[in-house]
């Protein structure tokens, strides 16, 4: 079968395919006109029962506690999958690797790049906590906390200096670090189970005044070892592919 | 529910807000055909970085600035570093 | 208005998959990937958008203040998340078929079995 036979018979296919889509959601009540109690009821009784401001955050971490840790495993298990995938890789091929830069002019990095990554460095893992830790209060919360503290490793590496690298990174603290993440967030669940309460159940004092930094219990606590175990994550899979690619920048810093 | 207008510090009258969405969703939609159109594995990368970002306004103008602040950190950084970086681990010619 | 959104998921949908149908290239059909699954994104938020609402955020706005719904922007979150990590598993696996196979074209790796 060519492909333009294959473009073709993909078309007619995907028409209908779109067209039973389109049918299907012209079922829903349209846009704007959400009619579901269960979002209402939420809404209603949310902050005077987790003194969370963020509602959001609160159904993540308190309401649908569960699901979040059927997520994060997700991420657990596909970190640690890059991981073994890679790792074969680095063990087969022990060429030495400055002899594969010689025949190509890699371009030095620029030094606006090396500084402007520099400056930021700082401003984003601040950003990035503050984000982990305040998931109760504003639009913030543990995934986007730890992915942004991810991102200021990868700016780290931008700055040029690739000895810095291998040392903020070095494998075992990052395994070490994401599986105390992992563990922490069911450890709190099963605390919960060991005071006679179901799984997951909020069961830290709530606090006083409502979107204040030390309430909501447990909430704030989950979200802060989220925020860990997703940067540490997310570091190990950036830095599996930095040790690939980087054996042969070698001559570059 | 659906017809009540607030009047907070942070709310813009309906119909404008409903323009805004419109014109999100449009742009969306020809970023999406971009970055499937475009084949240089490179320039798609770079074309999917500014769908992140046009993803992200849309988020915000839908209410949602949680899923805005993963979407940008993610789809604007995170995938384009990856992408780019198996992009140079598969370009030399293998033995 | 009332159906506008939808036909942009519909659409995106369909790009998004003919990309995938159509594609020599095994990270071009991975990007592909992640622009289907942001049409699920966009379908989650609009299913849940309540005419006139703001954010379900009460730190400066008075409690029942009427406010979109909440849970499908608890899904489409951690949604978001683990779509990054699903894609760099995928990438590690496209390595692992270049270097064994030598070639990136997804339509010469079907005719190489065994």
């Amino acid at each position: 079968m060519t492909p333009p036979q294959r473009r073709w018979i993909f078309l007619v296919a995907g028409a209908g395919l779109v067209a039973f889509y389109l049918w299907g959601l012209s079922g829903l009540p349209g846009f704007g006109n959400y009619p579901g109690p269960y979002g209402f009821v939420i809404l209603r009784v949310a902050v005077a029962q987790t003194n969370a401001t963020g509602v959001v955050s609160a159904i993540n971490f308190d309401y649908r506690g569960f699901d979040t840790v059927g997520e994060e495993f997700i991420l657990f298990v596909a970190a640690t999958g890059v991981a073994t995938v890679l790792r074969r890789l680095r063990g087969e091929r022990e060429r030495p690797a400055v002899d594969e830069a010689a025949d190509r002019d890699v371009p030095a990095t620029s030094s606006a790049v090396r500084m402007v990554a520099l400056l930021f460095t700082g401003p984003v893992v601040l950003a990035g906590w503050w984000l982990a830790s305040h998931a109760q209060t504003n639009p913030s919360g543990g995934f986007q906390g730890g992915v942004m503290l991810a991102t200021a490793f990868v700016l780290i590496y931008l700055s040029g200096e690739f000895l810095m690298v291998k040392r903020f990174n070095p494998a075992d603290l990052t395994d070490v670090v994401e599986a105390v993440g992992a563990g922490g967030f069911v450890a709190i669940g099963l605390a919960a189970v060991a005071m006679g309460l179901p799984y997951l159940k909020n069961f830290l004092p709530l606090g006083q005044v409502p979107g204040a930094v030390s309430s909501s219990g447990t909430i704030a606590l989950i979200s802060f070892f989220v925020g860990i175990e997703v940067a540490a994550a997310f570091i190990l899979i950036v830095g599996e592919l930095l040790e690939q690619t980087l054996l042969i920048r070698h001559g570059g810093s | 529910m659906n017809t009540l207008a607030v009047h907070t510090a942070y709310t813009v009258p309906v119909g404008m807000m409903a323009a805004l969405q419109i014109t999100l969703l449009v742009l969306v939609a020809v970023g999406a055909t971009a970055v499937v159109l475009i084949r240089a594995p490179v320039r798609q990368v770079l074309m999917l970085s500014i769908y992140g970002v046009l993803l992200a306004v849309l988020f915000l103008a839908f209410q949602a600035p949680d899923v805005t602040l993963s979407e940008l950190t993610i789809g604007a950084v995170l995938l384009p570093v990856v992408i780019l970086l198996t992009l140079a681990k598969v370009r030399k010619p293998e033995q | 208005m009332q159906v506008f959104p939808f036909v942009v998921v519909a659409w995106i949908l369909g790009v998004g998959l003919y990309g995938v149908v159509t594609s020599r290239h095994l990270v071009h059909q991975i990007v592909c990937l992640i622009v289907v699954q942001s049409s699920t994104y966009v379908l989650l938020l609009g299913v849940g958008y309540v005419t006139g609402g703001v954010a379900p955020y009460f730190f400066d706005v008075p409690n029942h203040t009427p406010a979109v719904d909440p849970v499908v922007q608890a899904c489409a979150l951690t949604d978001v998340v683990v779509e990054a990590a699903v894609t760099a598993l995928l990438l590690s696996f496209a390595i692992q078929a270049y270097k064994r196979f030598g070639t990136l074209d997804p339509q010469e790796l079907a005719a190489l079995k065994g």
